[in-house]
């Protein structure tokens, strides 16, 4: 062999925004982190939590924003009107807040049929009253033809917490249990295998849900909520390790447990993905006291969304640096650490 | 699932961890070649579990880890024109080039796709005739009959506004430049599965005869791994050397002489540049004369790009098996997946990519 060289080139650092900005990994969060929360800087942002939490004259309010820029549009088992609803009634949910009111902005791509605009309005106002939310103000702009993607959808929402409520990641204790609702994954690979073309036959159809519901179902009971995430872009690792960084403890999570749906398996094992990072849009995970968590599963169990409930983990320890471990079905353990963006394909 | 599940069963791997520990009586090392059995390794912790007597490193099987810093600056000089498409595998956009990578030249407005397989490539050719469709193909013998057949279709279809990069490498040379090498550490291989799917495992048996070194052909789950390092310890310790089959699921000794065929209809074996190991001999493929026309080379006259390897990445020391990730002192402080200094930490198959991972690195 020729004599051996050790070299490789010096980093590359990105001066501008691409596409892992937004993968919901550590970019983002250093996006986040370094560039846009410091110039917002303020005590209610610093929460970090789904809603902003904000009091008013003694009533406890949830607010929070999400863009919806989805392709493609209509997907199975919903569409970006679906999914823009559920995902702001969730992000209400997740901090206990019961919803109330949704905003709605349109941003239209010329061309975009009014026909399939209808369906998705449609959509979105059949979720909103089956959660017992208004759709009461919203913008519609509309930009040429090659500068939008169809369409993309804004919504806000606003919700109230009831005065003994409090639910957020300062709440997470050693001994909690940690409870997932549903199967993961489900709505990355859905939306990965049609946006892509994948061809192979699969019964795969997207979670999205509505999980307002069934959350004050659980308040309702009585049952002490330590902390609520759902489990969207990122998926079920990146919200754990962001809550664990947070919250500075470590958690422990069995491999063996976790509900995955046979063909999200599949498709994961083929395109090298990690269902662990795939994005949920009806799957969140649920922390309570270890003498809450039976009462807490029985109600979940109960709900159509919450049949595969299980105690996927729990809080072990105080870490300052918030670890997130994973325990294989052998016995081992490795760590679950933020992925850089998002997965891509591997070659073979 | 079938064939997968059996393959990750808790009891099994038990049972041949026991197998194992029952027969070992002194350390061994162990490379296991290929990237893919490397993630499995760090993924299901399998080097937590086995006897402190074997070490396993990790080899230089991970197509995006060895392709040649020239050849991403040609890449990046190719997508970079504004009439290409440039279509690549996912995991090779956010290797580094010189002075930027894929991904960010993507964010600039360059035309670069994703495919998940190289004949996805001819179709946009076909459906977009007043572009350059350029495919970067890179990969070992198990990719590279993908990209033979697309670049034999396109003669098929006289298409002639389709062309491919190609850099692919071939896996028993690098085998043989290693235990060659004077700091080898050696002294049995896990043979990559995947490969000799493709391949079978014929060209391994004068190899493992002339270094006296047990040749496992082994899979990816963790069954197997386990499975094959039982039969490399069981070799070594009773001073065998020998290729056995432990992917016998998939993997027989002619392997797929169809897809060989064609390797060799459209590919000319040559001496290769590795990224980190230097020029392998017979290392590699490059495209045979009859398929000139569709060699992006030449036909966006990048030839001459010559990149010289600057900086302090010892990613050279990580595929030889030298140094381990996290024992590298730029890991998890100047060389990380975000800013990394080599593709093994970018690559989805790369060492340090997996121990970044998987293991604690604060």
């Amino acid at each position: 062999m020729t004599k051996m060289t050790l070299n490789c080139p010096l980093p590359y650092q990105p001066k501008q925004i691409v596409m892992a900005h937004g993968g919901g990994g550590r970019m983002m969060q250093q996006l986040i982190d370094t560039i846009i929360q410091p110039i917002f800087d303020n005590d209610i942002l610093n929460q970090k939590h789904d809603s902003a939490v904000i009091n008013i004259n003694q009533s406890k309010l949830a607010l929070t924003t999400d863009s919806y820029v989805i392709n493609p549009l209509f997907f199975s088992g919903g569409n970006i009107g679906k999914l823009a609803i559920c995902g702001t009634l969730n992000d209400l949910a997740m901090s206990g807040a019961k919803p109330l009111y949704i905003t709605c902005s349109l941003i239209i791509e010329e061309g975009f049929l009014i026909t399939n605009l209808q369906r998705i309005l449609e959509s979105m106002q059949e979720i909103a009253q089956q959660a017992g939310v208004k759709i009461v103000t919203g913008d519609t702009k509309v930009v040429e033809k090659g500068k939008g993607d169809g369409l993309y959808i804004n919504t806000a929402g606003v919700g109230i917490i009831a005065d003994n409520i409090e639910v957020n990641p300062n709440k997470i204790q050693v001994g909690d249990h940690i409870i997932i609702n549903s199967d993961i994954a489900r709505h990355g690979m859905t939306i990965m295998l049609e946006r892509e073309g994948i061809e192979f036959e699969n019964d795969l159809k997207s979670d999205c849900a509505d999980l307002s519901n069934l959350v004050q179902i659980l308040i309702n009971q009585d049952i002490d909520l330590h902390c609520l995430r759902d489990l969207t872009r990122g998926g079920l690792a990146s919200g754990l390790i962001e809550l664990a960084t947070h919250s500075q403890l470590q958690f422990e999570i069995n491999d063996s447990i976790l509900p995955i749906q046979e063909s999200v398996k599949s498709g994961c094992d083929i395109l090298g993905f990690d269902p662990l990072y795939i994005a949920n849009e009806g799957c969140f995970v649920l922390f309570v006291s270890a003498l809450e968590s039976e009462k807490a599963l029985n109600y979940l169990q109960q709900h159509p969304l919450g049949q595969q409930a299980c105690v996927i983990g729990e809080v072990t320890a105080v870490n300052d640096k918030g670890i997130v471990n994973l325990k294989t079905a052998l016995g081992s353990h490795r760590v679950l650490d933020l992925l850089s963006g998002e997965q891509l394909p591997r070659i073979c | 699932m079938k064939f997968v599940d059996e393959y990750r069963h808790t009891e099994t791997a038990t049972k041949l961890l026991d197998a194992i520990q029952s027969i070992i009586t002194r350390p061994w090392t162990i490379m296991e070649v290929c990237g893919g059995q490397t993630h499995s390794i760090i993924k299901y912790g399998l080097d937590q579990l086995l006897s402190d007597n074997i070490t396993l490193i990790h080899g230089p099987g991970c197509p995006v880890c060895v392709t040649p810093l020239h050849v991403i600056d040609k890449a990046l000089a190719i997508a970079k024109q504004k009439e290409v498409i440039f279509c690549s595998f996912g995991d090779m956009l956010r290797v580094p080039g010189s002075e930027e990578d894929l991904l960010t030249l993507k964010a600039n407005g360059a035309d670069i796709r994703i495919v998940y397989s190289p004949l996805d490539s001819l179709k946009i050719a076909q459906n977009n005739l007043d572009k350059e469709v350029v495919f970067f193909g890179v990969g070992f013998e198990t990719t590279a009959p993908t990209i033979a057949l697309t670049v034999y279709q396109a003669k098929q279809l006289n298409l002639k506004n389709f062309s491919v990069l190609a850099c692919h490498v071939r896996v028993p040379p690098v085998m043989n430049a290693l235990l060659n090498d004077e700091n080898n550490q050696v002294q049995g291989f896990l043979g990559a599965g995947h490969v000799c799917t493709i391949m079978g495992y014929h060209e391994y048996i004068p190899l493992a005869k002339q270094h006296q070194t047990p040749i496992v052909i082994t899979g990816f789950e963790p069954v197997d791994l386990l499975q094959g390092i039982y039969f490399c310890i069981k070799q070594l310790e009773s001073g065998r050397y020998e290729v056995e089959n432990q992917y016998t699921r998939v993997v027989n000794q002619q392997g797929n002489p169809a897809a060989q065929q064609l390797l060799k209809q459209v590919f000319n074996i040559t001496d290769q540049q590795w990224r980190g190991l230097g020029t392998i001999p017979e290392g590699g493929l490059t495209l045979a004369d009859d398929y000139n026309d569709w060699n992006a080379e030449q036909r966006f006259s990048v030839t001459s790009i010559k990149t010289q390897e600057p900086s302090e990445c010892r990613s050279g020391d990580i595929l030889k098996g030298l140094l381990k990730p996290n024992t590298c002192p730029e890991f998890a402080k100047t060389c990380t997946p975000e800013h990394p200094l080599g593709a093994t930490m970018v690559s989805s198959e790369g060492a340090c990519a997996a121990y970044y991972r998987y293991r604690s690195h604060d």
